[in-house]
């Protein structure tokens, strides 16, 4: 599969568009990235280029605790996952970011066409990140795993 | 007097020279005093940063002479593709040579410069040191690493095959040789720059054969190092928390295409290939240092080039030669010039000239005299 994007003309900034091409992950991909990721789209690769570009991108948002994700399969199969770790030090302490899992599950309400749904509970989630108030560790508060998803339930019950 | 000036001068260059710690130094050349570097200014702006570089070097008194020399590929005997042999004896006679951007030809059945480059000169490692330059923001700030790549094996062999239609394999080519020679250059650089650690960058975890291997060969240079710490981590975790946090890392070393990718990353990180350095070290003494942008052919020729990265490959290129003190007075007018943000390229947000970006950075120089 291909990528194309918009290069402009200069060796050292890709910013505007001049001319579109054919690119190759080993030519610019990487350092625009870093450098202005909101100029990438749907970006499709085989395998390990895959493994390593959405770690990266993971990393641009904040990291495996906060990215959602979704396995496709044959036969209408699909699985969505956290792809963060079993962080056995705070299991079954209460501390515990759900956030990636979340959006994860919104994501999953999407593919099922359950659009109203998952907006419902997507917004309640960055609305109760945006606020700030009610945070876990990791996310720089110190409210439990259970007090962030009473917060965000609290917030969809208000939205009715 | 001179002579002890020359002994500390030869033992300061051996402890730098590393990867050529098996060689002589030509005592004759860098004893001298003015050591002859073979030049190959490119195509599109390279004449043009090259010149820049040039002016500079002369500003700063560099004990350098340049030899210009022409790397177009050409067919020898026996129809086989190759650089031409003025090109290569200047770099058998000089072992140091400083490079511009080259395009490579659209023709059919042209090799790459780049590659043919590597290949004559057997170019096994490249090395891109990555640091934040004041003056030139980006989305990160005290980024101070090193990217060390494998260079001439791994997943760039080149050897394809089709098993059937619509069923192509490619072949990742893993030696012991090429590994325990890339990982004894990463921490022996490690060494002679002072720098505290050598992660080995791999995923031994799915491909256990090849860089099982590679990752090995890394173990073992890391016992005849104890002075420098090692660790490993899975590419796709550095990448991860490279752009969360790249002050974590320092020396990087890694197989050919994790390197392709992260030194590219982390040059995005300080502000892109403009400003870049990077350096190729060869068998046999031989180091090439180079720009890694493009030739830029729509501002060739119209003093709008930024020679940044060709001047930081040059700075890179002094320090490999032992040259401290001038590659100092060269980086630090360079990165005052960039950090007072009155005279600087488009391409760094002013909207100067080259040649006034050069002339501000000489006369920092002679100012500091």
């Amino acid at each position: 599969m291909v990528l194309y994007r918009v290069l402009s003309s200069s060796p050292n900034k890709p910013a505007n568009a001049l001319q579109s091409t054919l690119l190759n992950m080993q030519e610019t991909i990487r350092e625009p990235m870093v450098q202005d990721p909101t100029q990438f789209d749907v970006l499709v690769m085989p395998n390990l280029y895959g493994d390593i570009l959405s770690d990266l991108c993971a990393g641009l948002i904040g990291g495996l605790g906060v990215t959602p994700s979704g396995n496709i399969g044959a036969n209408g199969v699909a699985i969505f996952e956290s792809v963060h770790g079993t962080a056995p030090d705070i299991a079954g302490k209460d501390l515990a970011n759900p956030t990636a899992l979340l959006l994860s599950a919104v994501m999953m309400l999407r593919h099922m066409g359950l659009h109203g749904h998952a907006k419902k509970i997507e917004t309640a989630c960055f609305d109760t990140i945006r606020d700030r108030k009610v945070l876990t560790k990791d996310l720089g508060g110190n409210s439990k795993c259970s007090e962030f998803t009473e917060a965000i339930c609290q917030r969809m019950k208000d939205m009715d | 007097g001179k002579k002890l000036i020359c002994v500390l001068f030869f033992s300061q260059l051996s402890r730098v020279v590393g990867a050529a710690k098996n060689e002589t130094p030509q005592s004759r050349t860098f004893i001298r005093g003015i050591q002859t570097v073979t030049l190959i200014p490119g195509d599109g702006i390279g004449p043009e940063i090259s010149n820049a570089v040039m002016k500079i070097f002369e500003a700063a008194k560099a004990p350098i002479r340049w030899e210009e020399r022409n790397v177009t590929a050409i067919r020898g005997p026996g129809g086989k593709w190759m650089i031409p042999p003025d090109a290569k004896e200047s770099m058998d006679k000089n072992k140091i040579g400083l490079k511009g951007p080259l395009k490579t030809p659209i023709a059919a059945g042209h090799p790459s410069m780049n590659l043919l480059l590597r290949k004559t000169f057997d170019l096994y490692a490249n090395v891109r040191p990555c640091v934040s330059i004041e003056g030139y923001q980006t989305p990160y700030t005290d980024v101070n690493l090193v990217t060390i790549r494998e260079n001439t094996e791994g997943e760039y062999s080149g050897i394809e095959h089709v098993i059937v239609d619509g069923v192509v394999q490619s072949i990742k080519l893993i030696t012991e040789q090429a590994s325990k020679r890339i990982a004894e250059y990463a921490f022996e650089y490690a060494r002679n720059n002072q720098r505290a650690s050598v992660t080995a960058v791999h995923k031994a975890n799915i491909m256990r054969m090849s860089d099982g291997l590679f990752l090995r060969k890394c173990r073992e240079a890391a016992e005849k190092y104890k002075d420098v710490k090692f660790t490993e981590m899975y590419l796709d975790t550095v990448c991860l928390n490279m752009v969360q946090d790249p002050t974590q890392f320092d020396v990087l070393v890694m197989p050919n295409l994790y390197g392709d990718i992260l030194s590219d990353l982390c040059a995005g990180l300080i502000g892109g290939l403009g400003v870049t350095p990077s350096g190729n070290i060869g068998a046999n003494g031989v180091a090439i240092f180079e720009s890694v942008h493009g030739t830029a052919p729509d501002i060739a020729g119209k003093d709008l080039a930024n020679p940044t990265a060709l001047l930081l490959s040059a700075v890179m290129m002094l320090r490999h030669m032992g040259l401290h003190g001038h590659a100092k007075k060269i980086e630090t007018a360079c990165f005052d010039t960039i950090r007072d943000r009155k005279v600087l390229t488009k391409d760094l947000g002013g909207n100067s000239k080259c040649s006034e970006f050069t002339e501000a950075i000489c006369q920092r120089m002679k100012d500091m005299d």
